[in-house]
């Protein structure tokens, strides 16, 4: 039966359309994988994909939830470097992404998101599908647009990956009505830019790397604490140049972890709410903190009182407003990493005197390692990531979702590479771990991807075994199973007196049948012995597995700083 | 302290609430934002009035501002040679015996009566804040029925002299 429909615009098969006009900026945006999911207003931008596949170089993977497909995206720009590419319907499909979105403004990740948005005729009457995308998405992008032209479109499109991709990344909206991605265009658009109001500094003040090198030269006590804004700059080489030159030693944030190799000496680990004793004591006792691409935050800082209080604070960073906005900043230096880095390097610096320093960090490190209980059955889940580690030998990628095996991956899981790490650092969201995932196997398909997840969070996104299935993806699940909100769970036990209020978990689905419900191999294992054989087996099989390891409930990530309490006041630091 | 900053943004759709936004998330105490064109198309100026703890907090303002895409330039005027005016309508309760009264009060900050009725008068006022605030508060014996004011509008003037603490004395 044919339906006729009265569509705002005639579309004329041979002419092109504004989705047309989309999909041909897309290719020329070098665009190679498209998250995205249908729906009304998006019609006409799916029909042209449909349309246009012979001729676009790029796939459009279903992920089978919005959210699903826009930490997909994140996943995959944070291992690739290049912008994820997000399109969803308007209304729910819109506010659907907004976690996601929030999520990689946080960290910030380069993504391109196209909504779809009712028509123009009917904006502003609570139109069937009608959110204020615009409104909504302000204050969690770094820019948003919504298309009232279609010949704005191709430079709305070439802006948004500019901006998406430089200076600080973050996520940029392109919000188009209907009737732009219907209609059929002109043929006579400009699409070149400029943005007077973005322009971001790449190159460092040369003044201010004087004064970081004489600061260099006099430190006794100098460390450098390395955030994700190296990764972005690229500068992970130059930064061990750096670090090796002047025999400094590196510490890093959660997100910058690999951004310097965490197996090389002068590496004392991760800082802040559960880093390494070595690593926070560096912080309050340096006399010289170079902070590179990192942004303060308070699961790394504390109690900002007592956060570094003897040192002089340098801060190499793209976003001028990151410097001082939390901690009082000495020399700050506006730059890209990589550039900042190598004009530290092309500079004649005085090799500082802090062997005593040194020694006494090393000393720390042997002194205070990381530790944890160790039991067989159910496994210890700090155990069972340092064999995730030896099976894979350093070399997946490893993405997490938000919990105590967030906190486990970082600590036992060394990372020697910058691009190999992706976890939900600023808005720690569960669900992201896993699609996550996705959207980096799709980036590198030939790296072992590693998803560590924990029972909870994998509940809220493990729709996405259906894509996974689909696109024959060989992720790998290892979920952290304590049958709890572990993290929920151990700070109820610490501060709430063990009052478990809806932190138990009693009734997980049975995790093997469940991939199997989806085609999917599954897996469980709650026996130590059978740990490494089964990692063996599941890595090296070509295909995706769901693991459900079963560990102890009861245990707790240290060691910690509690909130309120400066970062040299560390608890379970020992055995 | 109450500083007084300018901005200059490109007219692009969402521009105000982007900013408005910012300010609003970050905990700035915005006392008024007044926002108009400008001598060049497609560029419009702001004017923020600010009351701020402290320096630290300032430079986070501006420098939020300036990461903003759609601005081109920030300046705090607050401690240059300027010109900070605004304009304030005061709808004041009068019936027949205050109403030269109030005419009285009036002529020395060059307001103006723009509407009459039987129980109230319009009062227009333009100036410095803190003529304007003065006028109000000489009127509010007699009953403001209504009043609105359009936030301060400001820019440099075309001289900076070497002394200007007086000048500026007005705003703080
Ligand atoms: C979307 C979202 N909701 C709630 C939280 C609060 N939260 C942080 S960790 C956590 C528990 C996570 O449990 P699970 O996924 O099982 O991981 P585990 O801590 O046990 O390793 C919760 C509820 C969150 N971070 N994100």
């Amino acid at each position: 039966m044919k339906i006729e429909a009265s569509l705002d615009v005639e579309v004329n098969g041979n002419l092109l359309t504004g989705a047309d006009l989309l999909i041909k900026t897309l290719v020329d945006a070098d665009v190679d994988t498209i998250f995205g999911y249908p729906g009304g207003a998006v019609l006409p931008i799916y029909d042209a994909l449909y349309r246009n596949k012979a001729e676009t170089p790029f796939e459009h993977v279903l992920c089978r939830h919005e959210q699903g497909s826009i930490h997909a995206a994140e996943g995959y720009a944070r291992v690739t470097g290049k912008p994820g590419v997000v399109i969803a319907t308007s209304g729910p499909g819109a506010t659907n992404l907004i976690t996601g979105i929030t999520d990689a403004m946080m960290d910030s990740l380069p993504l391109v998101i196209f909504t779809g948005q009712v028509a123009e005729n009917v904006i502003g009457t609570d139109a069937f599908q009608e959110a204020d995308v615009m409104g909504i998405t302000t204050p969690i992008t770094k820019y948003n647009y919504q298309v009232n032209d279609i010949a704005d479109l191709p430079r709305t499109v070439k802006e948004a990956f500019h901006i998406a991709s430089t200076g600080r990344p973050g996520p940029v909206v392109v919000d188009i009505p209907k009737n732009i991605s219907a209609n059929i265009t002109v043929d006579d658009y400009d699409d070149d830019f400029y943005l007077p109001g973005y322009q971001p500094t790449l190159k460092p003040n040369p003044l201010q790397v004087i004064k970081l090198a004489d600061a260099l030269s006099r430190a006794k006590r100098p460390l450098l604490l390395v955030g994700a804004g190296t990764k972005f700059a690229d500068a992970s080489v130059e930064l061990k140049q750096f670090a090796e030159k002047y025999q400094l030693p590196v510490t890093t944030t959660l997100l910058g972890l690999g951004s310097f190799p965490g197996t090389n000496e002068l590496s004392l680990g991760m800082a802040g709410m559960h880093g390494t004793y070595a690593a926070n004591m560096a912080i309050y006792e340096s006399d010289l903190l170079i902070n590179i691409g990192a942004r303060f935050d308070d699961r790394l800082t504390g109690n900002i009182e007592h956060f570094a209080p003897a040192a002089k604070v340098a801060h190499i960073d793209i976003d001028p407003a990151e410097i001082g906005k939390v901690i009082e900043t000495h020399i700050p230096v506006v730059a890209d990493a990589k550039k900042a880095l190598n004009a530290l390097l092309n500079t004649q610096i005085d090799q500082p005197d802090h062997k005593d320093w040194m020694d006494k960090l090393q000393e720390n490190k042997k002194e205070y390692p990381l530790w944890y209980e160790r039991t067989e059955t159910p496994l210890s889940p700090q155990w069972l990531i340092e064999q995730v580690y030896n099976v894979s030998k350093g070399e997946a990628i490893v993405t997490t979702d938000v919990g105590q095996h967030q906190m486990w991956a970082a600590q036992f899981y060394t990372f020697d590479k910058p691009n190999n790490w992706v976890t939900s650092g600023g808005l720690g969201t569960m669900g992201f771990g896993f699609p996550a995932a996705v959207g980096a196997q799709l980036g590198r398909p030939d790296d072992l991807v590693i998803s560590i997840v924990g029972d909870g969070g994998f509940q809220m996104t493990c729709q996405e075994l259906s894509v996974v299935k689909q696109r024959k993806l060989p992720v790998k699940v290892i979920i952290v199973n304590n049958e709890a909100l572990g993290m929920v769970r151990q700070w109820q036990e610490t501060f709430y007196e063990e009052r478990y209020s809806e932190s138990l978990f009693s009734e997980n689905p049975d995790f093997v049948k469940l991939a199997e419900s989806y085609g999917i191999r599954g897996v469980r294992v709650d026996r130590e012995e059978d740990v490494i054989q089964t990692l063996e087996d599941i890595f090296a099989y070509d295909g995706p597995v769901v693991a459900d390891f079963r560990v102890v409930r009861k245990t707790s990530v240290y060691p910690m700083i509690a909130p309120g309490k400066g970062i040299h006041e560390m608890v379970g630091v020992k055995k | 302290m109450r500083r007084i900053i300018t901005a200059t943004v490109q007219d692009r759709g969402g521009v105000l609430n982007r900013i408005t936004g910012m300010l609003n998330k970050r905990q700035f105490n915005i006392e008024s934002i007044s926002v108009g064109a400008s001598e060049t198309e497609g560029i419009s100026k702001m004017t923020f009035v600010v009351e701020i703890s402290d320096r630290q907090k300032l430079e986070q303002l501006t420098k939020q501002l300036n990461k903003q895409i759609d601005v081109l330039k920030v300046s705090d005027i607050t401690d240059k040679a300027m010109v900070a005016r605004e304009l304030a309508l005061i709808k004041v309760v009068s019936t027949g015996h205050t109403r030269a009264e109030i005419q009285g009060i009036i002529t020395p900050f060059r307001a103006s009566v723009i509407d009459v009725s039987k129980e109230s008068m319009t009062i227009q006022v333009t100036g410095r804040p803190d003529k304007v605030d003065a006028l109000i508060a000489l009127l509010r014996p007699y009953g403001i029925k209504e009043l609105t004011k359009t936030g301060v509008t400001a820019f440099l003037r075309g001289q900076q002299p070497d002394n200007i603490t007086e000048m500026n004395s007005m705003i703080n």
